[in-house]
């Protein structure tokens, strides 16, 4: 067996700053966010946006990520970052920091793409997945259906052309005034929904096209509830949040199923945010057995953006001494560029 | 600054409309767009980019505040809707970007203060079953809207 290494990782994509210690077969050790009640006396901290707030945040996750986990800097072998997609200015943070830490105490840094970092959540609790799989991606900012061919190659099959799907949810829940972020909300409700209530429209609902488009239906539920009565929606709320989901979760699954059965996929990964949600969960699992195909998702504290994720995607390139020079820059860049 | 307003019967006029605004931008534009949810600001972000020869996919930037596109501009779209308060906006560094490219920004109300003058505004609003706009920009480019969709 080869020898364990750990390593130090940092995701700074978009509100939460993380930071997080895994080791090379999965385990994390620690995973600290800002956005989590990590500390008592700090009651929890708020999720900002800006950057100067994960400046703020960083050098105290840090600390805490090493007092949690028990080990010392020393014991670092490597230092992971994520280097897009994202936001510019919070990217650079992380990037930055991971930068001049890896220098001062002479680690390789290791780039990673925020959405791999996703799909790679999944190995902690399966520390043995390999490609080929088929990812589902779907999160505040991304929904993607994208092919893992084998680790060097991917090929993405369906993106959104507007709306992600977490922000569908979001969107959603902020025309009914339920509060953000809207998708553990709508989803709490809607268990006790009827999801056949109202039939709202799947776009994009076309065979052979793995793209998806959540705007209509933003506008269609817009429709609905300026069609109702205030009365009629407050008494049938949770009937009206359990179709809107129907319509999100529906199309997600019935287009990644179709690939997987089209091209006999085996496996099937769902990451992100969105990969939270009960009803998708179920309905994947689902129909995912009816065509012989298993299907992971992360545990439900990794869906979310974490660093311990950027952690798991850093293990092969650090056995492949697959290592950024201390010139590696964060870029906006959409999409899975850089692997 | 000259105002008009249009009614857009249609994807076709949408699109036109987006066009007709395209031809007459210059590095440096800000267009800001105002509307309720749903109300076609990112649907005329995605024919503007068209317009502008940007290939890549143009979808919401909500979440993560801002995509980048590469067209006859760099293109900056911002989404502004889930800042809390003014400063935030300077953090993004918008003053920095404007500059260097065209910048559209949905949801602008909570960086009003920071909009330069000339600002391209845009009015989006639900009317019947179309779309209301209501524009107030340079002459020019109201001249070009009213050349491609007579009124």
């Amino acid at each position: 067996m080869i020898e364990k290494k750990y390593i130090l990782a940092f995701e700074t994509s978009c509100d939460d700053t993380s930071v997080a210690i895994v080791d090379t077969n999965y385990k994390v050790y620690a995973n600290t966010t800002s956005s989590q009640p990590i500390h008592n006396d700090f009651g929890g901290v708020v999720p900002e946006l800006a950057s100067r707030l994960h400046i703020k945040n960083i050098t105290y996750l840090v600390d805490t990520a090493f007092k949690k986990s028990g080990l010392k800097i020393s014991q670092i072998d490597a230092v992971a970052v994520s280097v897009n997609p994202g936001l510019i200015g919070s990217l650079l943070v992380g990037v930055s920091f991971a930068k001049s830490l890896a220098y001062s105490i002479n680690r390789p840094l290791i780039a990673i793409n925020h959405m791999i970092g996703h799909v790679n959540a999944n190995k902690i609790e399966n520390p043995n997945l390999k490609p080929p799989y088929l990812g589902l991606i779907v999160s505040g900012g991304h929904t993607e259906i994208v092919n893992f061919i084998n680790e060097d190659e991917i090929e993405i099959i369906g993106k959104t052309r507007d709306d992600a799907a977490g922000e569908a949810f979001d969107k959603i829940a902020k025309l009914l005034d339920l509060g953000y972020p809207g998708g553990p909300i709508i989803d709490k409700l809607a268990k006790k929904g009827n999801p056949d209530f109202v039939k709202f429209p799947q776009a994009m609902n076309i065979k052979e096209n793995y793209d998806f488009s959540f705007s209509g239906l933003k506008t269609s539920v817009r429709n609905y509830l300026k069609k109702n009565t205030e009365e009629f929606i407050k008494k049938n709320l949770t009937d009206i949040v359990a179709s809107a989901q129907e319509a999100i979760t529906e199309i997600l699954v019935k287009k990644t199923i179709n690939y997987a059965k089209k091209y006999k996929i085996k496996t099937i990964i769902v990451a992100g945010g969105v990969s939270a949600n009960s009803s998708l969960r179920e309905k994947i699992s689902l129909e995912s057995a009816k065509i012989n195909c298993r299907v992971f998702f992360p545990p439900i504290e990794y869906c979310m953006d974490n660093a311990a994720m950027i952690g798991c995607a850093a293990v092969e390139k650090l056995f492949k001494n697959d290592f950024a020079n201390l010139e590696l820059n964060a870029f906006s860049t959409k999409g899975l560029k850089i692997l | 600054m000259t105002k008009l307003e249009i009614i857009l019967q249609d994807k076709e006029q949408s699109k036109k409309f987006s066009q007709a605004i395209s031809q007459e931008l210059k590095l440096g534009d800000v267009l800001a767009l105002y509307g309720e949810l749903g109300a076609g600001k990112t649907f005329f972000t995605q024919n503007l980019c068209s317009y502008l020869n940007v290939k890549d996919y143009v979808n919401s930037p909500s979440y993560v505040l801002m995509n980048e596109y590469y067209g006859d501009f760099n293109i900056y779209h911002l989404d502004l809707y889930r800042l809390n308060d003014s400063e935030e906006v300077l953090e993004l560094g918008l003053e920095e970007l404007i500059p260097q490219g065209l910048t559209i920004i949905e949801w602008p109300e909570i960086a009003e203060d920071f909009l330069p003058k000339e600002t391209i505004k845009i009015y989006f609003s639900y009317f019947e079953d179309c779309r209301k706009a209501i524009i107030h920009s340079r002459e020019s480019i109201i001249e070009s809207i009213k050349k491609i969709l007579p009124l």
